[in-house]
């Protein structure tokens, strides 16, 4: 892991899951509530979800949405595929010095809209200012609490069959913010997905039981995500690249700098793992909403003992995937 | 033409393809008694191989060994020792492809300077080295250059772009390595059997179809200019497996949509322009004569190892088997180190280090027979 | 050894077109291939086109893969 924090902790692959594996699951205990995006938290007289997640993005603004857009979205998504219901929301912001209020007000703003969409309420806040140079612009930490209203990941119910679905094109988020960045001077017309998928989400588990498990591939990207679920669940998912819901911007500037689209963050999309009979069904209601419009089947589950993911090229060979490791780079060879 | 693009991985052809590629090579085997064993030059197609499930398609019929053409893999660990001193300088801005981030030197990357604080910028264009070295007038900028035939002529274009705008304060740290000296020498040692190369697509763009005859006509030995899409790969296995199969050695170019007889003779041009041939080390094999490129006399003040008094030691040694591995005598996993001291989050040999090196395209896509 | 990827030259001048990925767009040096026009592809290596792709070539190569599949298709 290493002796100092550098970059590669806090991209969402291996050094992100070593870190909160020796650190901060061992020191606070909660092994079990680490599986998941929120925790399920005993409250005398009704069960609650809770989850925490910071916000730090450069830039701050980008296509498709902002750091408030973003803090909001991807709290209630937190809780979403957690099962829960989301209601309020806490917010931290650390500001440095010098930052425009108006760019603070257009935040608050996003954040403001993005609540309400979701249909929750900022219900706490807090606000610390620091030095010039001690942050960059501005950081956002949240607390989610949603409504506890079923549980998911039970271990004995995943099966050989289990459809692993989508909810629409993988990427957007991690090459929109990339590209906005403007270092590498490549224009991709491609605006991050950053979006709340509760609402679709609830619908979901409203008419169907078929849900075995959801998460929300956001950094490490779609990869990662499922890496983690197979090893979570001791599952051997088999994912085909023919079937990966990609852009084709997405997929010009990945080759252009060596970058995968499996890896990419995404802001507004999630994986769902459903029993093959009720795929047909949930696809359904998935593709009723604008942000699952693109909702796709991309494999399924193989067995229930290796834990590991694969993926089948469109040749019918079959590679082994692992986390993302290390922050990826644009590489000429 | 996006369409026809297209079809260089269109599953419907590549599959039978692959079955006939099976075929033609099951077919070599029962003339030869052996599987056909082909060296894919480039670190490109190792990675592409890998990532298409070209290799494993094919892995009971030909036997497909990872060569020295990852710039990164090949470059001396004294040499990124080196670099990585350069980055502790003050002053300085070090510019580098993201490549070369994490190899480890003897005891750090780049990567781990750059946390600690030194001022390292990962470019996808090296141009955007001039931008910054106009930008930064009271700093030093060294751009990192590495690299086969394809990018050389790129540095020189640094170069010029740099003497025109009268630039004081850039320079270039020149490691690049030149792909007929390590091919001279592999077969000169002949300690690899090889029945065939599959020759670089993109390095061929600069080099040309005529620059392999050395090949054919020396060593009697085949070659086949491939590119880098499953058909492409396909298409070449094919028709290496045909021409290794005659007695009579050729070099067949099957990538002539991009390739010429000649080559890129402006980017060829601008090499010879800045750049003259030198000795230059090879990780794992050592110095290779001729193997290199330095800068001609004129032109010394861009560079980096005369500018700056950068001296290093013998680096320590371990028990990596990467320059084995580069020269196609073991494969990735004879390594004692491999899989389990090194890997791809912290390798010890740089053919682990770059997605395209022999031991992380193994790592990656064939670790586990699947 | 090299990255390159096919690329639309959508706006030419001396010596920088900008060129189209699949729906993304970048600058790149032009000095290497100084024959090209708009509308050609090109590949792209680390920010300069390398060379330009000869359309009629390319068909050949699918014809090519197409007649080795088709043999090999039941």
């Amino acid at each position: 892991m290493g002796k100092i924090i550098s970059l590669a902790h806090g991209d969402g692959g291996e050094l992100s899951h070593r870190l909160i594996k020796d650190v901060f699951v061992k020191i606070f205990g909660n092994n079990e509530e680490s599986l998941f995006d929120a925790s399920v938290v005993d409250i005398p007289g009704s069960l609650a979800a809770v989850t925490t997640d910071s916000f730090v993005i450069k830039p701050i603004f980008f296509p498709g949405g902002s750091i408030g857009k973003l803090a909001v979205a991807g709290t209630v998504n937190d809780l979403a595929v957690s099962g829960a219901i989301p209601l309020y929301i806490t917010c931290g912001f650390v500001i440095e010095e010098g930052f425009p209020i108006s760019d603070l007000k257009k935040i608050a703003e996003d954040m403001a809209e993005e609540a309400c969409k979701a249909g929750v309420k900022i219900v706490a806040g807090d606000t610390k200012v620091v030095e010039r140079g001690s942050a960059d612009g501005v950081y956002i930490n949240t607390t989610g609490i949603g409504a506890y209203s079923r549980s998911f990941g039970n271990r004995l119910s995943f099966k050989e069959g289990d459809a692993v679905i989508v909810t629409g094109t993988i990427g957007d988020h991690g090459i929109a913010v990339l590209a906005a960045r403007g270092d590498l001077g490549i224009n991709v017309p491609v605006k991050s997905d950053c979006a709340s998928l509760n609402k679709m989400l609830d619908k979901v588990y409203q008419n169907s039981e078929g849900v075995q498990i959801v998460r929300d591939p956001t950094r490490g990207g779609v990869a990662t995500a499922l890496v983690e679920l197979a090893e979570d669940f001791s599952l051997d998912i088999l994912i085909k690249e023919e079937l990966l819901p990609v852009k084709d911007q997405v997929h010009g500037m990945c080759d252009l700098i060596g970058y995968d689209p499996l890896y990419l963050a995404n802001e507004g999309k999630a994986i769902l793992i459903v029993s093959a009979d009720e795929k047909e069904n949930i696809l359904e209601i998935l593709t009723c909403f604008p942000e699952g419009k693109d909702s796709v089947v991309i494999g399924e589950v193989t067995g229930t003992e290796k834990g590991r993911l694969l993926l089948e090229t469109p040749l019918g060979s079959k590679r082994l995937l692992s986390r993302l490791a290390g922050t990826m780079l644009p590489r000429i060879c | 033409m996006l369409e026809l693009l297209k079809q260089s991985s269109n599953p419907e052809i590549c599959r039978p393809l692959a079955e006939a590629v099976k075929e033609k090579a099951k077919e070599y085997y029962r003339v030869h008694g052996r599987k056909p064993a082909f060296m894919e030059v480039c670190g490109s197609h190792t990675m592409a191989l890998a990532r298409s499930g070209v290799k494993q398609a094919l892995l009971n019929e030909v036997n497909l060994i990872s060569g020295p053409g990852c710039p990164v893999c090949v470059t001396d660990q004294k040499s990124i020792d080196a670099m990585i001193a350069l980055a502790e300088g003050e002053g300085r801005i070090i510019c580098t492809f993201g490549d070369m981030m994490r190899v480890p030197g003897s005891r750090y990357t780049l990567m781990s300077a750059k946390t600690a604080g030194k001022d390292i910028r990962v470019l996808y264009s090296p141009m955007e080295a001039i931008k910054i070295a106009e930008q930064h007038p009271d700093k030093e900028i060294v751009f990192l250059g590495v690299g086969f035939e394809t990018t050389i002529p790129i540095l020189s274009l640094l170069i010029g772009e740099a003497d025109q705008r009268g630039l004081g304060n850039f320079s270039i740290w020149m490691a690049t390595k030149l792909v007929e000296p390590i091919l001279r020498y592999l077969l000169d040692q002949g300690e690899t059997q090889i029945d065939g190369f599959l020759l670089p697509g993109h390095v061929s763009i600069v080099l040309g179809e005529g620059s392999y005859s050395y090949l054919a006509d020396e060593y009697n030995i085949s070659g086949v200019i491939t590119g880098f899409e499953p058909a492409e790969l396909l298409s070449g296995i094919y028709k290496l497996i045909d021409i290794a199969a005659s007695p009579e050695a050729k070099i067949l170019n099957d990538h002539k949509s991009i390739v010429t007889k000649q080559g890129n003779i402006v980017a060829r041009k601008w090499m010879a322009t800045y750049f003259t041939h030198c000795d230059e080390a090879w990780r794992g094999i050592g110095i290779i004569p001729k193997s290199g490129l330095d800068f001609k006399p004129g032109y010394e003040r861009y560079n980096a190892k005369k500018r700056f008094n950068v001296r290093m030691e013998e680096p320590r040694k371990t028990k990596c088997r990467c320059g084995e591995v580069i020269r196609g005598l073991v494969s990735p996993n004879e390594c004692s180190l491999f899989g389990k001291a090194c890997k791809p989050l912290n390798p010890i040999g740089p053919c682990m280090v770059s997605a395209e090196g022999s031991c992380s395209a193994y790592y990656q896509y064939m670790r586990e027979s699947i | 050894m090299c990255v390159g990827v096919p690329a639309k030259v959508v706006e030419k001048n001396e010596f920088m077109a900008v060129v189209d990925v699949m729906g993304s767009t970048t600058n790149v040096g032009i000095i290497f291939v100084p024959e090209v026009q708009t509308g050609d592809f090109v590949i792209v290596h680390a920010g300069q086109a390398m060379s330009i792709i000869d359309e009629e070539f390319a068909m050949e190569s699918v014809e090519e893969w197409r007649k080795l599949a088709d043999a090999r298709t039941p």
